[in-house]
This record gives C-alpha cells, structure tokens and sequence, in this order.
C-alpha cells in the first residue's frame, strides 16, 4: 500500500497580530513548524504502514524552506518527500492548491491512500482535503476519530460529523481528513534525522505536472477574493448575579437563549 | 502520620485557646466580618493540606489583605500568646500550613497584587498570594521571565519562598533563593520591616532575607516579596531520551551536564509513572518503547544555538546507551510530553487510598543507587513505591503508595521505609528535603540527619524570631 500524507508548513505561533488599519497580518518572526493538525496525519500513515506494510510519502507545497516539515516527516518515520514549489504557484488559494496538489500526487505513479490532517492553524479552511479527492475523482472521509478496518482494496472509519458519528467504508484510492487525537503523534527521532540528513526531499514543478497551464494555479487560479481582513470580535460582557434561586433563572436564561434542547 | 507524638516549639510561653473577647478583638481588627470565619464554619480545607496526612483545623480564619492588618493581628497574638499560622494555597506536603496548635490561620490568598514591575531594574514586586502560574501569565508579553519552575503552578509565591521551591528549571537557573531581592515581613512582634533590596549585591550583615526564605511561616509572616527577573529566552527545545533501564539513563547525567550549555531540566521518568499519568490524563504518551526516560531541556536565544546544545546533548545521550533522542521542539510537542511530567503527583494520588513522599536530594552521581535502595526496601517492606524527580540536581520524589493497607500497617511500613531511606541518604551526604521542606512530617528526620549543633542553631534562630513560640508552632525544629 502507498500511503501520501499532505502536510504544511505553518508559522510557529497561531497568535499573530493584524495591522488594523491595514488588515495585514504582522509575524513577529519568520519562525515556522509543521502544521500541527497534519502530525496526526502523519501518526496515521505510520502506524497503517507498519500493520499493513508498504511505502510513507509526504507531500508538501510551499517556498523551499517548507523542506524543513518533509524532512521532519522523514525523522518521524517516513520513506519518501516531495516539495510542490514553483514561483507560479504563489497566491494560490484553496482550490488553486488543491488543483496542485492533485496534479503532483499524479505523478507519484499508484497511491492507494492519501491523508490529511483536519485543517491548518493559519488557512484554517479544512477544504483541501475535501477538494484534492474532488480533483483526484475518488472517495473522501472528512473527520475521521478512528480507522476500524483496512484492507488492499478498502478502508472503513468512523466519522464524526458534529452530531452523528457516522461509519464508513470507501474503495480506495481513498482521501480521509483525520481529526486531531486520532493516535498520540510520535516525536521526531534524533537518530532517524541523522540517518536521513542526505535523503533528497524531491522538488515537483509546475513543468512536472500534468496540467501545466499557469492560469489554473498561483493568484490567475484563484477565484477567491480577500475583500477584508479583521480580528474577529471578541466579548467578555458579564452578569453578576446574586439573590435567590440562581439556578432557576439560569435554567431559564440558557433556554431562553436556545441553549438547551428538549431530549428527543 | 496523625498519630505521631507532637513535639513542639512553643518556648516559654504555653499557647492559648482563644477565647470569646479574642475573637471579639479579632474582629475589630478585621474591617470586612466575611473575612474572619470561626470554628466550625472553617471550611475543613483549611485542616490540611495537599497531603492530608497532619489534620488540625485553626481555630479562627482570617482572610488577610493588608500589612497593617496583619501588624495589628501579630500584636494582638503576641500580647496574647496565640498561635499564628501563615498559608498561601494549601499546596505544601509536609503539614507546614496546618495550624498544628489551632489559634489564628491567616490565609494570604486575598493579598494577591502585582505591585511593581521595575523594568530598568528587572524586578518584579508582588503580594505573597500571587500565583506561580499568574507570574508567569503577567510576565510573558513583558520580555521578561521568572525562572523558578515548581510543579504545582497554583502555588502562592509566599508559599514558594517559605519552602525555597526548586522546580524543573533548578539546573540551569536554581531556586526560588536566587531569585528573591527583597522581602517586606511582619515579625511576631507586629512590627513591619524591609529585608534585603532592590540592589544586585549584598554584603551588610547577616542575611536576614535568606533566612527567611524556606522558613516556612516560623520565623515572620512574608507580607511582600521583589523578585529578580532575567530576559525571557526565546526558543526552548526539549528531548526525550529513553534508555533501557533506569541505571543506564541516570548514568548518563553526569555527561549530559558537562555540554557547554548547561540544560535548563534533566528530568527521569520511568514507565510505571508515565502509564500512571497517561491513565490520568485520559492521553497517551508520545513514546512507550523503553522502561525509563531523560527528560532534557534546552533553552537559548535562538534556534541555531539551541540546536547546538541538542544535537551534543542527543550525542552524549546516545554514547552513553540512549535508545534515541526524541525532539519536542514545538509547543504541542512540548505540551505533550510536559503535561504527562506536570501531572506525576496527581496522577500517583489518584492511583492509590493514601499517599505520603520522600523529598530527597542526594549527590547526583547517588541517584541511581538510591533508587534502586528505594525498590528493595518495596519489596522488603512490602509497600509499593513509586518515583520521579530532578535528575539533573539530585532532587527525588518517592512516594509511598497505601492502597488497601489498613491503617496500622501503614503507619508502620511507611516508617520503616522512610527512617531506612533518610538513613541512607544522611551517609551518602544527602539532605532530607531538596524543595517540599521540612514542615511537621520531617521534623524528626531532620533532628536526625543534622548535627546537634546546628540543630540547636535553628533552635535559637527561631527563639531570636519568636521567643513566645506563637509562629506556625510545631514545625522544623
């Protein structure tokens, strides 16, 4: 089985300050991680490699010190890395990346599984999972809490989704979206990352894919438009209440704000 | 044990129930009446602390929130020959907030304000209810950064100083007495004095801050504390370091010290614990392949330098019979591996009906040995142990695990095993506590553990402080 598991490189802290006059995003530095929803991805690549068998790739797309988030995977455990970078591909939103990296998981020959993590801690869409399989013409699981059954030619999971857990069976090729907590992520290994110091991270270009048309990746193939950028609002009003029979009134405040259901 | 003989240090004056005019006095003193609560309407948290094992409610709570205040109550309990015993949260092991001989409680914990941030001299002056955790959160957009690192981050500051808590960051930044300037104390007299100050250097006579620091609540009541504050580093890195068994790992120490940047943790684990705190935390542990574990932190100004002290330490490790060297590098990472660390004590509490500690320190190069000294005497004694601790200063946390042993028995396993272990760590030249303190638990091993000559010191140390006796009475020496 060949396992793909796309990954990205994201800034270190998720807490960035925007410019309120500007909407622009202010990084305090240009210090990066691995995506921290994508280590859960890559814990389960790994452990269905080493029950089932088969070879690990992690796929990413980004400038080239986004090598950094591969090599990590290769001290985590895995076999190969591709780095989706080229100049054409900058301003790519989410359906311009996804159409990317559809298009260099195609030349990866035959990939029986592809995994992501639930969303990134800066897009913070969730929608390239959904997309790529979209692209990729084959099945996709979004939110999957656990993996009940593998085989060579299916996958069953059990997916939550917000109010039903729902469990599925998919032919692969398949794409699922894991949610965070599915396994404990194992830590990269000091010993591995010497081991893989020379193992190259290969680069994938706009001239290896297939569609090679510029106006389908980086700002021409993004049909999203940033109108505005703003923080969102935050609240902190508070009641203090004293006096008698609190709960009571708490009962009926939260059912007067919807907050309770009756129980079917 | 609650049944222990207690012995006490009430010098001459015998100490007094209160009596209804005391707490009418009491509560002139005291502006808010909610602030003083008294008998049975104690809540019984206030009877004990963190480990449940000495039990005495006071008999008057007063919520304090001032110097004054508390002047006024020392003047009173002076004149009156009342016990006064000082707590901040309750979050001590060894009985050194429990008002042993009933009397006033005065809790601190209303005395919780951040007074000064002096930037240029980076000092940082607060009231002794502060919280652990709530410097850390005040300090962390400021640049500037409070090293002492104890477990329990909901402990007060006041608490800290009184026990000269060490924590996980003594190795390469020591403890709560390196970083304390200056100290505002009321005496058992009432009267309000300043010890040390906000300068650098101190040769002016006796160190009357320094005695105060780990005192535990018997020689003043701590009313304000200035605490030295370093910059903030920037990049923290930790590695976790699994060896085949416990010897192999602390056997690695000595080495892993000797990098030219010395790490700011050398923490060991072992399985038994780590599957404890899993189990508690509802998480599992990022590894399970090995027995015993080295947690290392680095920190630095940049990631290029804290690489350097990583990749040398992960190669000493690794020379001197590492399995690997995992990096925890990010702060999910970190968390993951931290939080199992920080919750060992809770997580060891809720496996068993009872537990009571041992708070070592001994030698570095002694860890090792006493450890494996320790799980003889489990299996001699037939009381299970269970252990973690600092290996990076020596510093060991053994707990004593009752489970289903009635209460006979473990009174007198537990002292068995404890009288073995202090005796054990006496001849290797170790101390009976490295942060916890000596409080009411310890008290006889530290009687047997130090010379009698220094022990008649502490004795007129805390007679100079306390001729009456009426401070947190029945505790250190």
């Amino acid at each position: 089985m060949t396992i793909v598991a796309l990954i990205k490189q994201v800034p270190l802290t998720s807490e960035v300050a925007l410019d309120p006059k500007t909407g622009v995003i202010q990084r305090e530095s240009g210090e990066t991680k691995m995506n921290p929803y994508d280590l859960y991805a890559l814990e389960t690549a790994l452990r269905i490699s080493q029950t089932h068998g088969g070879k690990t790739i992690a796929l990413t797309m980004g400038p080239p010190q986004a090598e950094a988030v591969v090599r990590e995977a290769f001290a985590m455990g895995f076999d190969e890395g591709y780095l989706l970078t080229d100049r054409a591909f900058a301003g790519s939103d989410v359906l311009a990346t996804s159409h990317a990296l559809s298009q260099a998981i195609r030349t990866l020959g035959q990939v029986d599984l592809i995994i992501t993590g639930k969303q990134t801690t800066d897009g913070d869409t969730g929608q390239v999972g959904a997309e790529v399989s979209e692209f990729l013409g084959i099945p996709c699981v979004a939110a999957v809490q656990q993996l009940l059954e593998i085989s060579e030619t299916s996958i069953t999971a059990t997916s939550d989704t917000g109010t039903t857990l729902m469990t599925v069976r998919v032919e692969l090729p398949a794409l699922i979206a894991v949610d965070k907590d599915i396994h404990q992520p194992r830590l990269p290994s000091y010993v591995r990352m010497k081991q893989t110091e020379k193992r190259q991270v290969r680069r994938i270009t706009l001239a290896d894919l297939p569609d090679t048309d510029r106006t389908h990746y980086g700002l021409e193939g993004s049909p999203t438009q940033v109108v505005k950028i703003f923080p969102p609002e935050s609240n902190t009003d508070f009641a203090l209440w004293t006096g008698v029979d609190i709960p009571g009134r708490l009962y009926e405040y939260l059912q007067k704000e919807k907050f309770l259901q009756e129980l079917a | 044990m609650p049944d222990t003989p207690v012995t006490t240090n009430t010098g001459n004056l015998a100490l007094r129930t209160l009596e209804s005019h005391d707490i009418e006095h009491l509560r002139a003193l005291v502006d808010d009446p909610k602030r003083i609560i008294v008998g049975n309407a104690i809540h019984e948290d206030y009877s004990h602390d963190e480990l449940h094992t000495l039990v005495h409610a006071p008999e008057v709570l007063i919520e304090a929130v001032s110097t004054a205040e508390i002047s006024a109550i020392m003047r009173y309990a002076s004149a009156k020959g009342i016990a006064v015993t000082a707590r901040g949260q309750g979050t001590g092991l060894v009985g050194g907030a429990v008002s042993l001989h009933g009397g006033i409680m005065l809790s601190l914990q209303k005395m919780n304000k951040f007074l000064e941030l002096d930037v240029e001299n980076m000092l940082l002056t607060v009231e002794p209810g502060v919280l652990l955790m709530e410097i850390a959160e005040y300090l962390a957009p400021t640049g500037l950064f409070y090293p002492p690192d104890p477990g329990e981050k909901s402990a007060t500051i006041g608490g800290n100083i009184s026990t000269n808590a060490g924590g996980m960051r003594a190795v390469k930044y020591g403890v709560t007495r390196d970083y304390v300037r200056s100290l505002e104390v009321v005496l058992a007299s009432g009267e309000v004095v300043e010890v040390g100050g906000k300068v650098a250097k101190n040769s002016s006579g006796y160190s009357i801050k320094d005695l105060m620091i780990g005192s535990e609540g018997t020689l003043g009541i701590i009313t304000k504390a200035t605490l030295k504050l370093i910059g903030q580093p920037k990049v923290t890195v930790s590695l976790l370091i699994p060896f085949p068994d416990l010897g192999a790992a602390i056997s690695a120490v000595p080495a892993i010290l000797k990098v030219r940047q010395v790490p700011t943790a050398v923490e060991f684990m072992q399985r038994e614990v780590i599957e404890a705190a899993s189990e508690y935390l509802g998480r599992p542990f990022p590894d399970n392949s090995a027995d015993a574990y080295l947690l290392v932190s680095c920190d630095g100004p940049t990631r290029r330098i804290v690489d350097e002290s990583v990749d040398e330490i992960a190669q000493v490790a690794l020379g001197h019979g590492a399995i690997d060297a995992f990096l925890a590098d990010t702060p999910e990472r970190q968390l993951s591996v931290w939080s199992t660390r920080g919750t060992f004590l809770e997580a060891i509490k809720a496996s068993t009906s009872m537990i009571d500690e041992c708070d070592v320190v001994v030698p570095r190069n002694e860890v090792a040995s006493f450890i494996t000294f320790s799980y003889e005497l489990q299996a001699k004694h037939g009381l299970r142990l269970m252990s973690f601790g600092h290996a990076g200063d020596g510093n060991l946390h053994i707990y004593a695990l009752r489970d289903d042993l009635d209460e006979a028995t473990w009174t007198t396993r537990v002292e068995a095993v404890f009288a073995a272990m202090y005796d054990r760590a006496h001849a290797i030249g170790g101390k009976v506590s490295g942060e916890h303190g000596i409080g009411f638990a310890k008290m006889r091993y530290l009687a047997s553990s130090e010379q009698e000559p220094t022990i008649r010191l502490m004795q007129a140390i805390k007679r100079a402080f306390d001729p009456q006796g009426i401070l947190n009475p029945g505790k250190i020496v």
